[in-house]
């Protein structure tokens, strides 16, 4: 007899449950918890971390990620403007830049600034700029998609109810289209700053002195001197720290955003 | 009206378009358009969908660039490739059919904004200004709301608060009305009828033909990109000579019984 959709819906939530109850089951039975235990739950080696992990570690990632995202956001605002841009030259450059940055591994931008352009051009910057420099490129490409997206999605008649008051097409598009396109990407926007926390870590590249260490370089420093597992661990929750309430912050806002928009509906219905 | 908002030119007409021709692409939307609007007048433009009106008014202020012919307004030749559009700008207000206030910014700030940033009067006097035509418009008390809290009515009254603060010389309304709730629009053509009593001088594509005969000291009737007919009210709307005018009104004026006669 066939089922009923209803009865069908409530056996598959029923598989679903047990598949879960089953994996947790076989993790709880088949991990050798003892060692696994010693190895990333030693709190003495955790211990160990204090204060450094939060006064340097922590501290820096927040640094060098805020350098990143303010410069990825300056140079990704002129990129998304030159994407606009009636010359069509300026659109070329703008669409290479973002098809490279976006698609070459971050890890590649960290090694060609930490060596290439110091042995082509003789040049050395201190860590922080380099850091910065890296983080901006790849996050300027995202970020320039982003506020394209944003600046499009601001309608027209903005723009014609600003020039019809005089202002020139600059001056509209900085108090008028620029602002109305960040409330619209504040979400996105704070999204590309967790994933810029993330590529942080490739920092260690550049090769850091101690007083610059980020979390994943501290981490793992103190995972060789502790000879255990912990530390990483630790630094693994102190992203957490910093990502975990940008993910709150970034609900929020696009809860915020969507609110506006209906009650903006509503009205004008 | 102050020196530094361009009067060139204080005695003829403040608006004079002559032999206007606009095309999107192969699509020819204005074919020879010839208007003159004297200063304080008030010109209503009617005609079917499509047949060009908001075109029309979009190349009094160039937000649409005409092809060939002539716009002057305000003694500013528009078509002059010299002239600071801005500028001239300046003295033309618009009002929208969708209204487009400045949604990041309060009822206040949508309207002291360009008075700061092009006219660059100082703060206080802006927001006198502001609050002077906030007043007028009747919405005194919504100086510190966001667009969105708003009604429509209320936004549109709004949106020509703003345009009046830049104290233009000429005010365009491309169907103000249009797109409000029937019961709002009574309000909006109200600020309208007033402005037209203080002698504003005003060019309205409207489909409000009470509001046109009542207000208008003149009215054209546009269609194909052509003014077909313009005169006073009394003529056009009251006694068409043209047949295209004539099928037009019975439309506007008897939708139900026209829907069954002409189609
Ligand atoms: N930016 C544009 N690009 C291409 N075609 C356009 C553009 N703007 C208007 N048109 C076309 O020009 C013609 C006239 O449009 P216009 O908006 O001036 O008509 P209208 O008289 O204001 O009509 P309505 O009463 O519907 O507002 C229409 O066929 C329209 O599709
Ligand atoms: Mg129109």
């Amino acid at each position: 007899m066939p089922m009923s959709p209803r009865k069908r819906a409530q056996a598959f939530r029923g598989v679903q449950y047990g598949i879960l109850v089953l994996a947790l089951a076989a993790v709880a039975f088949l991990a050798d918890w003892e060692t696994l235990g010693n190895a990333f739950f030693n709190l003495d080696a955790m211990a160990t971390q204090f204060p450094g992990i939060i006064t340097t570690a922590l501290i820096n990632t927040i640094i060098y990620t805020g350098l990143g995202f303010a410069l990825g956001l300056a140079v990704g605002l002129v990129l998304a403007l030159m994407k606009l841009s009636s010359v069509a030259p300026y659109r070329w450059i703008a669409t290479v830049y973002i098809e490279f940055f976006r698609g070459v591994p971050a890890l590649l931008v960290f090694i060609a600034l930490g060596f290439g352009v110091p042995l082509a051009f003789q040049i050395q910057f201190d860590t922080y700029s380099t850091a910065a420099i890296a983080l901006g490129l790849v996050g300027s490409a995202y970020i320039a998609e982003t506020l394209r997206a944003g600046i499009q999605a601001v309608p027209k008649g903005q723009v014609e109810a600003a020039r019809s008051l005089g202002m020139a097409q600059s001056r509209a598009t900085f108090t008028v289209v620029i602002p109305q396109a960040f409330r619209i990407i504040l979400p996105p926007l704070t999204n590309e700053l967790i994933l810029l926390t993330k590529d942080s870590s490739l920092i260690y590249l550049l090769g850091l002195l101690g007083t610059e260490y980020e979390l994943a370089k501290f981490g793992r420093e103190g995972m060789n001197a502790t000879n255990s597992m912990s530390p990483i661990l630790l630094a693994g929750l102190c992203y957490l720290l910093i990502t975990v309430p940008l993910g709150y912050l970034s609900r929020y806002l696009e809860r915020r955003a969507g609110r506006k928009r209906d009650e903006g509906l509503e009205v004008t219905a | 009206m102050s020196a530094d908002t361009g009067d060139a030119q204080s005695g003829g007409p403040i608006v004079e378009i002559t032999g206007l021709h606009k095309a999107f692409g192969m699509l020819e939307v204005l074919k020879g358009i010839d208007v003159t609007v004297e200063r304080g007048e008030v010109v209503c433009i009617i005609g079917p969908s499509g047949s060009g009106k908001s075109t029309l008014l979009r190349c009094v202020n160039v937000l649409e660039e005409p092809n060939s012919g002539s716009v002057v307004v305000n003694g500013f030749e528009l078509t002059d490739p010299d002239v600071d559009i801005d500028r001239a700008r300046r003295s033309i207000g618009m009002v929208f059919q969708g209204f487009n206030l400045f949604g990041h910014l309060s009822v206040l700030d949508n309207l002291t904004v360009a008075q700061r940033k092009v006219l660059k009067r100082d703060a206080a006097e802006a927001e006198r200004i502001a609050r002077e035509n906030l007043d007028k418009v009747g919405l005194a008390e919504k100086a510190g709301a966001m667009p969105e809290q708003l009604s429509g009515g209320q936004q549109q009254r709004v949106a020509i608060a703003r345009a009046l603060s830049m104290q233009p010389a000429v005010m365009l309304f491309d169907e103000p009305t249009s797109a409000l709730d029937p019961e709002l629009v009574g309000d909006v053509l109200g600020v309208m009828r007033q402005l037209a009593d203080e002698g504003m001088t005003m060019l309205v594509v409207t489909h409000e033909m009470q509001f046109a005969r009542e207000v208008a000291d003149k009215v054209l009737f546009m269609d194909g990109g052509v003014v077909v007919e313009s005169g006073h009210p009394s003529k056009v709307i009251a006694d068409p000579a043209e047949d295209r005018t004539k099928t037009f009104l019975s439309r506007v004026l008897n939708p139900v019984h026209a829907s069954e006669t002409t189609d």
